[in-house]
């Protein structure tokens, strides 16, 4: 991991979300499912995000202003600076024969980039409305669903799934695909196992997804 | 002059390279029994800092020695362990299995962890009984939740501690923006970060001025200029804790900041800062006349 102090490139709307392009400032892009810690603007605490898509010389991140960390950072703008530590944990397997990407909400986040990386496979995504499902368009080869239609009612037997959403979508994938690959969320300080708050029962026992994971096998985790 | 970081706010094994930026890496509390720690959620942003109720999570003291130590010790930094006991005599037994461990440079008895519910006897007593099983150097670390820090201070000197540090966490309480129930699965945690820095220099300021013993002063650290005042009020080391978790490279940071901030003052060493606030106020001339003395 690695620490850079970067520039904001570029800030667009997706649907409710806002894609935030920033200089890759040296970075590794990482593993997709492997996400960086963004300072979040006059908050004491930076917040995790799994990184969307890798264009030359970026990063881009698809956030959810649903706090007051994510609002400053979808408040930022061309020009503005932030800190970002990255990459961070453990990503997707991508030895898979049959990929098939499952998202739902702002699941979807790590799966362009996971997209890109597997050749553009199917993919199944989920939304709670039609403009939500705008981000949709950043997923290549995408079935979309919106409720009360979930994407478990969507994918197909005999893939490879790897899958980001909502915890009910992934426990509800779990049991539909055991075999599946899982990115999981949990509240995080620091992203680097230093604060021990992202505990979460694996094997029966409490560990810090962010050294473990986000990416957990399917039958590691007790939704 | 020592940067360490506060004990529980970073996994040496996981990040060395940042515990290598450190003068010394003190270890997560280590309590004579495996601790799980207590049930997520545990970590709460507030306004000014966050509030943690870890619990203690930790694999106790057997494997401690037998399979975290021996890392530990191959890393290249000084290494302090901190313990953590329920009863007078859970700390005399580690401290005692950590005597012949050359791995352990310092003890730190964690006397004063808000978020587990035993609440264990004196201080004073503590330390006693600590003082009697180890030759090893003990520093003592605080809660600033007591009426007067000083008092508690002056039993752990009495008692035979070499050093302080402070502060330990202060309970405090967040509620949900949408269900007004507690963020934390646990209730109330600790609040650290900037919002913390206040408290943890008044007790800094206290205890150097009562005991004058060597002082870890912790608190809310962000800069060189929030360690520049904690040696002020008396601590000649520092430790950081919250802003490990944001800016993992604030060792090296600070202690760039730290050297500006003195030169800049213009009292020559570090050394002459520590406990410069206990001074009476200088008179308009009075810091200049000093930096005279000094360099002439």
């Amino acid at each position: 991991m690695q620490r850079a102090q970067v520039e904001v490139t570029g800030s667009e709307q997706v649907g409710p979300y806002t894609l935030l392009h920033v200089a890759r400032g040296g970075l590794d892009p990482g593993i997709p499912g492997q996400f960086f810690m963004l300072e979040a603007p006059g908050r004491p605490l930076p917040r995790p995000m799994s990184l969307c898509l890798a264009p030359p010389g970026e990063l881009a991140f698809l956030i959810d202003a649903i706090g007051s960390g994510t609002r400053a950072l979808c408040a930022l703008q061309p020009g503005d600076e932030l800190a970002i530590l990255g990459p961070l944990g453990n990503g997707y397997r991508l030895d898979v024969e049959r990929p098939l990407l499952v998202g739902g909400g702002i699941g979807v986040a790590p799966l362009p980039y996971l997209s890109e990386s597997l050749g553009r496979p199917p993919a199944v995504l989920g939304f709670r409305s039609e403009g939500h499902a705008e981000a949709a368009r950043l997923v290549p080869n995408a079935e979309v669903v919106i409720e009360p239609t979930y994407v478990t009612a969507a994918i197909p037997a005999g893939h490879d799934v790897l899958a980001c959403g909502p915890e009910p979508m992934l426990a509800a994938v779990a049991l539909l695909e055991p075999g599946a690959q899982l990115a999981w969320e949990a509240p995080m300080a620091c992203g680097y196992g230093a604060c021990y708050g992202c505990a979460v029962e694996l094997d029966g026992e409490l560990k810090r997804l962010c050294v473990e994971g986000p990416v957990l096998p399917a039958e590691a985790i007790a939704a | 002059m020592m940067i360490l970081n506060a004990s529980g706010c970073l996994d040496a094994l996981t990040a060395p390279t940042i515990a290598r930026s450190l003068d010394a890496f003190v270890t997560k509390t280590v309590t004579p029994l495996p601790r799980e720690g207590n049930a997520p959620p545990r970590i709460a942003e507030v306004e000014h800092g966050m509030l943690n109720s870890i619990g203690l999570a930790n694999p106790g003291i057997d494997r401690f020695l037998s399979h975290t130590l021996p890392r530990l010790g191959e890393l290249g930094v000084q290494v302090w362990v901190s313990v953590g006991g329920f009863a007078t005599a859970d700390y005399a037994d580690l401290c005692d299995r950590l005597d012949d461990r050359p791995e352990v440079a310092v003890i730190e008895l964690n006397v004063s962890c808000p978020n587990v519910d035993d609440v264990p006897a004196s201080v004073g007593e503590i330390v006693g009984a600590a003082r009697a099983a180890t030759r090893k150097p003990l520093y003592t670390k605080l809660s600033p939740a007591t009426a007067d820090i000083a008092e508690v201070a002056l039993a752990a000197q009495k008692a035979g501690t070499d050093g302080l540090s402070m502060v330990n966490t202060i309970l405090g309480l967040a509620l949900d923006g949408r269900t007004l129930r507690p963020c934390l699965s646990r209730g109330a945690g600790g609040l650290s970060g900037p919002a913390l820095k206040p408290i943890a220099l008044a007790a800094v300021y206290a205890c150097y001025a009562a005991t004058g013993l060597p002082i870890v002063g912790m608190g809310g650290i962000t800069s060189g200029r929030d360690a520049l005042e904690f040696v002020a009020a008396g601590a000649p080391s520092v430790a950081l804790g919250t802003i490990l978790f944001s800016d993992p490279t604030a060792p090296g940071r600070i202690r760039v900041e730290l050297a500006n901030e003195i030169g800049q003052l213009g009292v020559g060493e570090l050394d002459n800062v520590i406990g410069l606030a206990h001074a009476k106020p200088p008179g308009p001339s009075e810091i200049s006349s000093r930096t005279a003395a000094v360099s002439g």
